[in-house]
């Protein structure tokens, strides 16, 4: 019962920061205002929630509180993309200017890298996970390497639009693409349905869950693939902004305390929207526009994550 | 009764088990001794599954522990690990719960609650119920794992170094429950322990294993000699009749 006051309670917040949002400041261009501050909403909702969702699963799957999903290298990747897209076809090209078919190759391009990934891995059963995250580590600098390399070749004014895609923003959504993202994740969502019931157990460790009578290796496969899809789709969407994961999911750790995954998935998406709405209200109404959302959810996030280690070590 | 035939693991060009064929018999206890570093662990960790092995067969009840489905094993065997460390927020009951999750998969039954309030019963935790995990101590938290096992309700039981940070008092209970499971639900219990009076005085089998083999095997009076003892541990040991228990002396 009381965790159920507790997400009612997000629920509540969440909504309140949404209609401040939508409503205040409007300056009476309704027509205008209210469709787009929706989609930005929408887009808000759509990428919070999965990466919050995403990093609960991934910090349950490898028992850990301070990892996040970024390990596997996809934020990585997508920057070698768009850098790498810019380099070759240039910014005026169709992958750059036509944000469906961007959003349709990164999202393919980061699903198959981490499908080829676990291939490799789970070939042989029985692979360790952490064998997983390290190579991910490594394919994650390999990307930043290259990424850094073909960014200092480029030209400068080139470099002004990768530069705008190291950042997440939602100040420049597009509808489509929000549809398209939400219509993959409900598809997610749909072939995440069977697994969900998992996630408890493995939370006590693999040792314990292969005891409980869970087919470890297959599910522990389907939950890393559809984190692979959600971090994609969410990338592609707005940009890297995986950070936010680490911040709202130890948060939802500390206010819901439970082990619960119903209750976590939820409370993490409420609180997603919480940190999102949130600053992006900062960010319009009080930097207007000066900063951007990303760095504040970095900078929340970096502090928090330092908390977080030294709190760990006491 | 799991039969284990010709099992080999090997981590990396190590050996760590060789060649190990054995039988543990049904409703008894078996005791797993050896030296640190015998391959105990690894073993027992091949026969629930944990662990791959490397060649070989293993059988609980005929079905092959490699082939079968996972959740159907788990309502034939449950696995206790030596060491068990859950940083998560979860109470006694809600743990001894999840030892129900083979049945129920996490939607507990008016059934599933008996089973747990019984395996609570059996562990005599139902003051500390409602505590935090993490607010135990090593002792009440080995409990609770029992219990949850207890909640899995299986027929047979391994457990690596139940009396892992026990007292005196709360280690000859664990044994004693042990002994009941055996004696009284018919189950089949099979352990890793040090303690080689505790094997002595409570199981009905002794497998002893010494650099991944089995060096013996047999009843408790056939291994609790001084010659078997010395063979395995390499020490001088005492061995003196109490009550009709054979204790070993060898701390001096
Ligand atoms: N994951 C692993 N990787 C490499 N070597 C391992 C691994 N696990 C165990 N070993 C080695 O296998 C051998 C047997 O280990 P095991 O844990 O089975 O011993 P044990 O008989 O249970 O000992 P103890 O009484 O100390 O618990 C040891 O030499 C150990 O170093
Ligand atoms: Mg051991």
């Amino acid at each position: 019962m009381k965790l159920r006051w507790k997400l009612l309670l997000l629920a509540a917040v969440s909504l309140l920061l949404v209609a401040v949002y939508m409503l205040t400041n409007a300056g009476g261009n309704w027509d205008y205002i209210l469709p787009r501050r929706g989609m930005k909403i929408v887009a808000m909702i759509v990428t919070g929630g999965t990466i919050a969702v995403s990093t609960v699963i991934f910090q349950t799957i490898t028992n850990n509180r301070i990892l996040t999903p970024s390990i596997l290298g996809l934020d990585s990747l997508y920057m070698l993309l768009q850098t790498a897209a810019i380099f070759i076809v240039g910014s005026g090209s169709a992958m750059m200017m036509n944000r469906n078919l961007n959003f349709l190759v990164t999202v393919l391009a980061m699903v198959l890298f981490s499908g080829l990934l676990y291939k490799l891995l789970f070939k042989k059963e029985g692979s360790n996970i952490y064998f997983l995250l390290l190579l991910g580590l490594i394919f994650g600098t390999f990307f930043s390497s290259i990424s850094t390399f073909l960014q200092v070749l480029i030209d400068p004014n080139e470099f002004q639009m990768v530069q705008d895609r190291m950042f997440a923003s939602f100040n420049n959504i597009h509808t489509d693409i929000v549809w398209a993202g939400l219509a993959v994740i409900g598809l997610g969502v749909i072939v995440m349905r069977p697994y969900l019931k998992y996630l408890d157990v493995l939370s006590l460790g693999k040792d314990q869950a292969i005891n409980l009578g869970v087919d470890y290796d297959r599910v522990v496969k389907r939950l890393f693939l559809i984190i692979a899809v959600f971090i994609s789709v969410a990338t592609a969407l707005v940009g890297p902004i995986t950070f936010l994961g680490l911040l709202v999911a130890n948060v939802t750790y500390e206010v819901m305390k439970t082990y619960k995954h119903s209750y976590l998935f939820a409370a993490s998406v409420f609180i997603s929207i919480i940190a999102l709405v949130g600053g992006q209200l900062l960010v319009e109404r009080v930097f207007s526009f000066t900063t951007t959302l990303s760095v504040i959810i970095n900078f929340v996030g970096g502090v928090y994550f330092l908390y977080l280690l030294l709190r760990e070590r006491s | 009764m799991v039969v284990a035939k010709n099992v080999f693991k090997f981590f990396g060009k190590k050996k760590v088990v060789e060649d190990v064929s054995i039988t543990i018999p049904k409703g008894k206890i078996t005791s797993l001794i050896g030296p640190n570093g015998a391959g105990k662990s690894t073993l027992l960790s091949m026969v629930s599954r944990l662990l791959t092995s490397d060649g070989g067969e293993i059988t609980i009840d005929e079905l092959d522990v490699a082939k079968c489905r996972g959740n159907d094993l788990a309502k034939k065997v449950s696995i206790l690990k030596q060491a068990n460390n859950v940083t998560l927020k979860l109470t006694v009951r809600e743990l001894v719960s999840f030892g129900r999750f083979p049945y129920s998969q996490g939607k507990l039954t008016k059934e599933d609650h008996t089973y747990v309030d019984e395996a609570i019963r059996y562990m005599e935790l139902e003051e500390l119920e409602n505590s935090y995990l993490n607010e135990l101590s090593g002792g009440q938290k080995q409990r609770a794992y029992l219990a949850m096992v207890i909640a899995q309700d299986t027929e047979y039981i391994l457990l690596d170094e139940p009396l892992n940070n026990l007292d005196m008092k709360h280690a000859v209970q664990m044994m004693k429950v042990l002994r009941k499971l055996v004696d009284e639900l018919g189950k089949t219990v099979a352990i890793v322990i040090h303690d080689i009076n505790f094997a002595s005085c409570y199981s009905d089998y002794i497998i002893a294993m010494k650099d991944g083999k089995v060096a013996k095997e047999g009843t408790v009076h056939d291994m609790i000699r001084p010659c078997v003892l010395k063979e395995i541990y390499d020490l001088d040991m005492n061995i003196e009749d109490v009550n009709n228990n054979k204790i070993c002396v060898y701390y001096a």
